[in-house]
């Protein structure tokens, strides 16, 4: 069942480089747009430290650390399954019951519509700032915080993924509401962009155990820079990130099927 | 003139059918609005008074800058997609046949937009921000309205630019990366990510000079109560000028391309 989602997901995707190749000069336009629009979002951040030494107590390389990861997962999970806020769309003009009658699973052929590879654009910004956060910290490396960089991003990648997945289930419900969705994904990577000492305690307690995106970033990162982590949470929460994406896969694999079961064609 | 009334009261009506949407957005603009409310309060804390502004008059720049962000259309989103949509398929060759004005008619129909923007997702999110922090609302009714005469021309202004924008596909054949383009550079002149009076040295005197300062940082300043009397005349006359000398420009490409179509034939 999941290799056959995988390989659909492979073919299609594969389909859709095919077609994106065809314009390459509109395909290195938009990637580089992709890239730039992050980029502005670094580039005021480094006019704000144009004014200031310290934002929440915290350096401009120490919050580029918080940054690039959190970029870079939500760059992957954003490349590898951001089309799936598509999904409300195809549902209001009926267009998703073409994917139901496929013999491929749906969640592979909603992750891989209009498979977009310009988004790479995302990634390699948030990788850029990534290190230069590594070039110019001056970090205590021990082995745990050199196999802690990788884990964090890829499991960062994965807890955004679930967040798509369980956005595009919920669009089952609300046809149009794909924007909750982007607040919970853009707004999630703009909140993890600075530190948590910037947030009221509310905000952060409602990060880190509501929606768990505070394991995307800020609680391994704050491990690597060695400071003090938000509500008093135990040294070891910063290796959760794993479970907490495998969590949260499961809950976004139940809340999929409920959606799926759930949908009644337009009928037309 | 009635008929562009007629398309504006359509584009209102249209875009206020979307009521899921339209509620979704500000959920959307409270939640940034709130992320980067608490930004900036550490930011003033460091450095009050930063750009000229205190604390309160910053918070209240951030939730103006959620309030107007559709009404402006800094991210785009507006009538363009479909303007560009039309020109590609050639069905915008009906649209010169009708007895309206190509430009007026685009423009009624996205000031329509903008008005139900202000209203569906302006009001309320401004409401939260000013019950969560303590924002430096105008006392004075004339300000309110000052700064809805600089709303409308920011609207005008934004709406010459994405025209423009939308005409170049005409001759690039996907306008896709034209659209991209003038998208981040509202984004990022319009003060959206940070107050132009933040930017530094020449590029802050390039971005308040250019028309997307219009689109934000103009219609913020007057709402704060920093252009009055011929200050205020000088931010409406900047805004008003790029506004005609923006529509000037749509008018003069509107009347090449139109050539164009005509020789490509139906």
């Amino acid at each position: 069942m999941v290799a056959d989602g995988l390989r659909a997901y492979g073919l299609i995707v594969a389909m859709w480089l095919r077609s994106t190749m065809a314009y390459r000069a509109s395909f290195v336009m938009t990637t580089f747009g992709n890239f730039a629009v992050t980029a502005f979002d670094f580039v005021a951040l480094m006019m704000m430290f144009s004014h200031i030494d310290a934002l929440g107590g915290y350096s401009l390389p120490e919050i580029a650390l918080l940054y690039g990861s959190a970029a870079t997962a939500f760059g992957l999970a954003d490349l590898t399954l951001g089309s799936m806020d598509r999904l409300g769309r195809r549902v209001r003009d009926g267009t998703l019951d073409i994917l139901l009658v496929r013999p491929v699973p749906v969640l592979a052929q909603v992750a891989a519509d209009r498979f977009a590879l310009r988004r790479l654009g995302r990634v390699t910004q948030g990788l850029l700032v990534l290190g230069y956060a590594l070039v110019s910290l001056d970090i205590a490396w021990t082995p745990l915080k050199v196999v802690m960089l990788p884990l964090m991003v890829l499991s960062g990648a994965a807890i955004f993924g679930a967040v798509f997945a369980a956005g595009a289930a919920f669009q089952f419900f609300a046809q149009d509401a794909s924007e909750v969705q982007n607040s919970f994904t853009y707004g999630g990577t703009t909140l993890l962009q600075y530190p948590p000492t910037v947030f009221a305690k509310d905000l952060v307690r409602g990060v880190t155990f509501v929606v768990p995106l505070a394991f995307v970033s800020w609680l391994p990162a704050l491990y690597v820079l060695g400071r003090e982590y938000p509500l008093d949470l135990p040294r070891w929460v910063a290796f959760l990130p794993p479970v907490v994406a495998a969590l949260c896969w499961v809950l976004a694999g139940l809340a999929w099927r409920a959606g799926l079961r759930a949908y009644r064609s337009t009928g037309s | 003139m009635r008929l562009y009334a007629v398309v504006a009261a359509g584009g209102f009506r249209r875009h206020a059918t979307y009521r899921m949407a339209t509620a979704a957005g500000v959920f959307t603009n409270t939640v940034f609005g709130f992320i980067m409310a608490y930004v900036y309060v550490a930011l003033w804390d460091e450095r009050p008074q930063l750009g000229g502004y205190d604390t309160s008059q910053a918070l209240t720049y951030v939730w103006l800058g959620q309030a107007l962000l559709m009404t402006c259309s800094m991210m785009g989103g507006g009538f363009e997609d479909e303007l560009m949509e039309r020109i590609r398929t050639g069905d915008i060759a009906v649209d010169l046949y009708r007895p309206a004005d190509l430009q007026l008619w685009w423009l009624a129909g996205d000031v329509g937009r903008a008005a139900f923007h202000l209203l569906g997702r302006g009001i309320v999110p401004m409401a939260l921000g000013a019950l969560a922090f303590d924002l430096a609302l105008p006392s004075s009714p004339w300000t309110w309205l000052a700064f809805l005469v600089s709303v409308a021309l920011g609207v005008v202004v934004s709406f010459a630019v994405r025209f423009l924008v939308a005409l170049s596909a005409f001759w690039l054949m996907d306008g896709a990366g034209a659209m991209q383009v003038a998208w981040l550079m509202g984004l990022f002149f319009s003060g959206m990510l940070l107050p132009l009076n933040l930017f530094p040295g020449v590029l802050g005197e390039v971005a308040r000079a250019l028309p997307w300062s219009s689109l934000l940082q103009v219609p913020a300043d007057v709402f704060l109560g920093k252009h009055q009397g011929w200050e205020l005349l000088r931010a409406y006359a900047f805004q008003a000028g790029w506004a005609v000398a923006l529509l000037g420009a749509g008018r003069l490409v509107q009347t090449v391309a139109t050539r164009r179509v005509v020789v490509q034939g139906g």
